[in-house]
């Protein structure tokens, strides 16, 4: 009989700490890597792989749970538990995981098929929650493993299979989605922003709730360039990265800033037009997510001015620690469960 | 608390009243959704269990919660059958009915037994309420109900008078009519009130001036039973087997047996429900006993709900979902998913009218084959089907059985009928339940690998390794597996071979199962089959054919797939197979694919179950 203990009362690992003497090599599986060469997932694999022993958790208590498109193949290459599941629902089979039990640590990983359309609706809600996951949602712009069809984030007029004459629909901003679906952590970065990108996933493991993470993710198939504008090597000036309680500058030197303007949207100007003290402080911690919005909002696409980095990052009631508290409480106030005066209780009657 | 009560006095008001003695009685209680009927015939079916009868209840309800007050779809009832013998219906149609309104009395007057008694509150009979129902003229005061006994009570008049020294207004007074009909109908049972006066005091207990409008009402009731000196009845306790009983309902039935199910397997249990009518209770049931460690999740939706319960199935917890219908539809993917994943999972159906959202508060028995075939591919699950409120409880532990030594979901059908209808119950001892051993893997099981997909070689289980569990990391999907490694394989021969492994690690349970067993008479040349909640009308049926000298023979299927290994041959024994159903013949396609057997099919969908009479007419025309 396995020492198991299935319902968690071992207390709850915390995500950072301790010392850990696992390398990337023990995140690696067996699995022969099956994205298309070139594609950005490779990236993001390798840094989570990079991310994951520094964390000083055990092997056996990481799960990561998808759910259908490229990016869910993820958990195959994985060394630790791991479920694919079905289109979408990645972030339920995830809440179960992580309300049954509170010590592990579990990860989604989705797209933006994946998680804004066919799943929409669990992605809001698991952030509603702030059920303990991580959310790593891949965003390219397009169905890839459907081989090319317009995503909820393609940018109107996108010419795809399925639309020849252009996509009439506009896209989500999955920062401003997960702002609004009252997420406690939400980040951006991109898939071979090598140092940028470990730095956020750390961050995200950090933080106990909710964290989700959009990373720019280049499909080099059907949507190749979608970020260059950003991610390239001109874009350096549209890179806006986010530093809690520092000034939001970006551009060459620093020379361009992000101000409030009367009208109470943010918008861009030269620095030495302003001044340093006219420039918006970057406050990750403030409790209503107002800022953050308007941050999320700065820029339409990956062409213009793109903010990097933490948008917001504050601590409220995790739902898995909720539930246990009254499963706790429960059993102090009632006693531990009895059966038999479970099935006796009410009114009852004696025969013979 | 489990209360004990002296034994019953038939003559509770010591009033030396003669009593005329029953064997059993049916009563109808019908009124507005808002005149609080259901709650007039659960306190009645309370008092009467508590008195010693065996019973059967029907609750009948719209899906609106306040229909317009007054017509015709805003019609609540509640029926109850007890007796002093055991009984397995809610009774064909009542003797007695109590009807609040003349929407209730037009709704419900064509089931009341000819020469019966109908009770009738005589202050809603106005002209308004008459013609919202299409009354031309109120027929307390013409012919039309020549044929009955008829007492009319002024029920609202006499509620108000009973309360007014409270401090409720004329509106809220009013409410307590129902306990003031409850009253008479305990006066004319010999049914004491004490236990409704604790009860009533309980649970307006923050509200002391409702409590005591209604103990009023309730008393007043009684009291105009015997000054008025109404026909006073008595049915005695029934002999039932020596034990302790308490009433029980199928959804509470259900919640207690995975309660059960989880301690006797030392499995914690987590629910992820989305509520859905008649399904809800458990949901609202399982929310209460967190001492147990019972984690309920209310879902966003019902495929959330599926997918969480197999999420904490995934990581060593008994996953539960519970719905009805509709909910099922929904599921289908993620229990495909789960059949491939091959996880332990329950997923309760509560039946109900379809198709589409169909009849939410009525009962039928059609996702049977939505439950064997409801999902692409080869996908098969063990079906588990309760027959009665209390078999709910042992379909529950039956169900996570299952589930958990074979790994697989398996789907357990209720129906709303079992849901809401109660009966007495026997409560099991704790020591006699079922032990269900659980192994957690612990160790690899391919030299230094663990293969998730190498099977026990009895059960065809493959291991259960659940997260943080050093050495054992794996990863399981949708995608086709390679046996025993788990892999994804999109290899031709291989598919076959999981195929061919599913399909016979569901079929093999059929030797871990009870055989069907039959009863009736011994030569008997025809055998009536059924399953799920038709027991009681099919018994009652088959007991009155045999009172008449009709030889006939019954048996209730309570697995449907893999169904017992000796159906075929049971079946096989007699000239003719009836199979009575609430649903166009589902059973009866599944017996004739399986067994060659051309069975006869009877068949209604009304949202009622069969009428014990209608069905023993049925079976006799088929007999000749």
């Amino acid at each position: 009989m396995s020492e198991q203990d299935p319902t968690g009362e071992r207390g709850i690992t915390e995500a950072t700490g301790g010392v850990s003497t696992l390398t990337r090599g023990d995140f690696m599986s067996d699995q022969e890597v099956r994205w298309c060469p070139g594609c950005g997932d490779y990236a993001i694999l390798a840094a989570v792989q990079s991310v994951l022993p520094s964390l000083g958790i055990p092997r056996e208590k990481f799960v990561f749970v998808s759910g259908i498109g490229c990016s869910s193949r993820f958990p195959y290459y994985m060394n630790t538990y791991g479920m694919h599941s079905i289109h979408g629902r990645a972030p339920a089979f995830a809440t179960g995981i992580a309300t049954a039990r509170p010590d592990l640590n579990v990860w989604v990983v989705t797209g933006d098929g994946d998680g804004l359309s066919i799943g929409g609706n669990h992605l809001i809600h698991a952030l509603r929650r702030n059920v303990n996951l991580k959310i790593l949602l891949f965003n390219n712009q397009i169905y890839g493993l459907t081989k090319g069809q317009y995503s909820p984030t393609s940018e109107r007029g996108k010419i795809t299979k399925s639309t020849p004459f252009g996509s009439l629909e506009a896209p989500f901003n999955p920062v401003s989605l997960a702002l609004a679906a009252e997420a406690t952590f939400v980040a951006r970065t991109y898939d071979v922003e090598r140092k940028h990108l470990p730095e956020i996933l750390r961050r995200a493991a950090a933080h106990r709730g909710s964290a989700f993470v959009e990373i720019y993710q280049n499909c080099n198939i059907f949507n190749d360039g979608a970020f260059v504008g950003l991610t390239g090597k001109g874009g350096s000036g549209n890179r806006v990265y986010l530093e809690h309680d520092k000034p939001i500058l970006f551009g060459p030197d620093n020379s361009k800033g992000v101000r409030m303007g009367v009208d109470g949207a943010l918008e861009v100007v030269n620095v030495a037009d302003v001044g340093l003290e006219g420039i918006m402080v970057h406050d990750e911690h403030h409790e209503s997510q107002s800022l953050a919005y308007a941050l999320s909002r700065l820029a339409s696409g990956p062409t213009m001015p793109t903010p990097l980095g933490v948008f917001r990052d504050v601590e409220h009631p995790v739902y898995g620690d909720g539930i246990e508290h009254q499963l706790r409480t429960a059993a102090e106030q009632q006693g531990p469960g009895d059966l038999s005066k479970l099935l006796n209780s009410g009114d009852t009657w004696t025969v013979g | 608390m489990a209360a004990q009560i002296a034994p019953p006095d038939s003559d509770p008001a010591g009033s030396g009243t003669e009593r005329t003695e029953l064997d059993r009685v049916v009563i109808r209680f019908a009124g507005d959704s808002g005149d609080g009927m259901q709650l007039t015939g659960d306190r009645f079916t309370s008092v009467s269990a508590f008195f010693g009868n065996d019973l059967s209840t029907l609750p009948d309800y719209p899906a609106e919660i306040r229909a317009p007050a007054g017509t015709l779809a805003g019609v609540s009832a509640f029926q109850i059958h007890f007796s002093d013998h055991d009984i397995l219906t809610p009774g064909d149609q009542p003797g007695v009915l109590v009807a609040m309104n003349p929407a209730a009395l037009k709704a419900n007057l064509k089931d009341l037994l000819p020469g019966g008694l109908l009770i009738v509150n005589e202050d809603a009979f106005d002209k308004r309420n008459l013609e919202k129902v299409g009354y031309a003229s109120n027929p307390l005061d013409d012919d039309s109900l020549e044929g009955y006994q008829v007492t009319r009570i002024p029920m609202t008049k006499m509620t108000i008078a009973a309360v007014k020294d409270s401090s409720l207004n004329k509106k809220e007074a009013e409410r307590s009519k129902n306990m003031l009909a409850l009253g008479v109908i305990c006066w004319m049972y010999g049914r004491p009130l004490e236990s409704t006066i604790a009860w009533l005091e309980k649970k307006f207990s923050k509200k002391p001036d409702i409590a005591n409008a209604n103990i009023a009402a309730l008393k007043a009731g009684h009291a105009f039973g015997e000054t008025a000196e109404l026909a006073a009845y008595s049915v005695k306790p029934a002999i039932l087997a020596p034990g302790t009983y308490r009433r029980i309902t199928g959804n509470q039935a259900i919640a207690f047996g995975l309660i059960a199910a989880s301690v006797q397997s030392k499995v914690p249990l987590l629910l992820g429900s989305y509520p859905i009518t008649p399904a809800s209770d458990i949901l609202h049931e399982l929310s209460r006993y967190k001492n147990f460690g019972v984690r309920t999740i209310q879902a966003e939706d019902e495929i959330a709900a599926i997918s969480m319960a197999i999420g904490a199935s995934f990581s060593g917890h008994l996953g539960v979902t519970t719905t009805s219908g509709p909910g099922l539809d929904l599921k289908s993917e993620a229990l495909g998913l789960a059949v491939s994943l091959e996880l332990p999972l329950l997923v309760i159906d509560i039946q109900r009218g379809g198709p589409s959202t169909g009849l939410p508060t009525k009962t039928e028995q059609s996702d049977l084959l939505h439950a064997m075939y409801g999902r692409h591919g080869e996908s098969p699950l063990p079906i588990v089907a309760s027959y009665s409120p209390p078999s709910c409880f042992w379909a529950a532990i039956e169900g996570a059985r299952l589930a958990l030594k074979y790994m697989t979901p398996v789907i357990i059908l209720s129906d709303g009928y079992l849901a809401n209808g109660a009966e007495p119950w026997r409560i099991p001892a704790v020591e006699k339940l079922p032990q269900i051993p659980v192994r957690f893997a612990s160790q690899p099981n391919a030299g230094e690998d663990f293969w998730p997909y190498l099977r026990d070689e009895t059960t065809l289980a493959r291991p259960w390794a659940i997260p943080g569990t050093p050495g054992l990391e794996h990863r399981i999907g949708g995608l086709e597996k390679a046996d025993g490694t788990g892999n994804i394989s999109y290899d031709p021969d291989n598919h076959n071979l999981m195929t061919l492994l599913r399909q016979a690690k569901i079929k093999a349970i059929e030797e871990d199962i009870d055989p069907l067993e039959w009863d009736g008479d011994d030569d008997a040349k025809v055998l009536v089959l059924g399953w799920g909640s038709t027991y009681g009308s099919i018994g009652a049926a088959c007991r009155r054919l045999r009172l008449r000298g009709i030889k006939v023979a019954r048996a209730h299927l309570k697995h449907l797939n893999p169904f017992p290994k000796n159906t075929g041959e049971l079946l096989s024994r007699f000239d003719k197979v009836i199979i009575p159903e609430m649903n166009m013949g589902q059973l009866s396609k599944l017996i004739r694919a399986d067994f060659l057997i051309d069975v006869i099919s009877i068949n209604q969908v009304k949202g009622l179950p069969f009428r014990a009479g209608d069905l023993e007419a049925e079976i006799e025309r088929h007999l000749s």
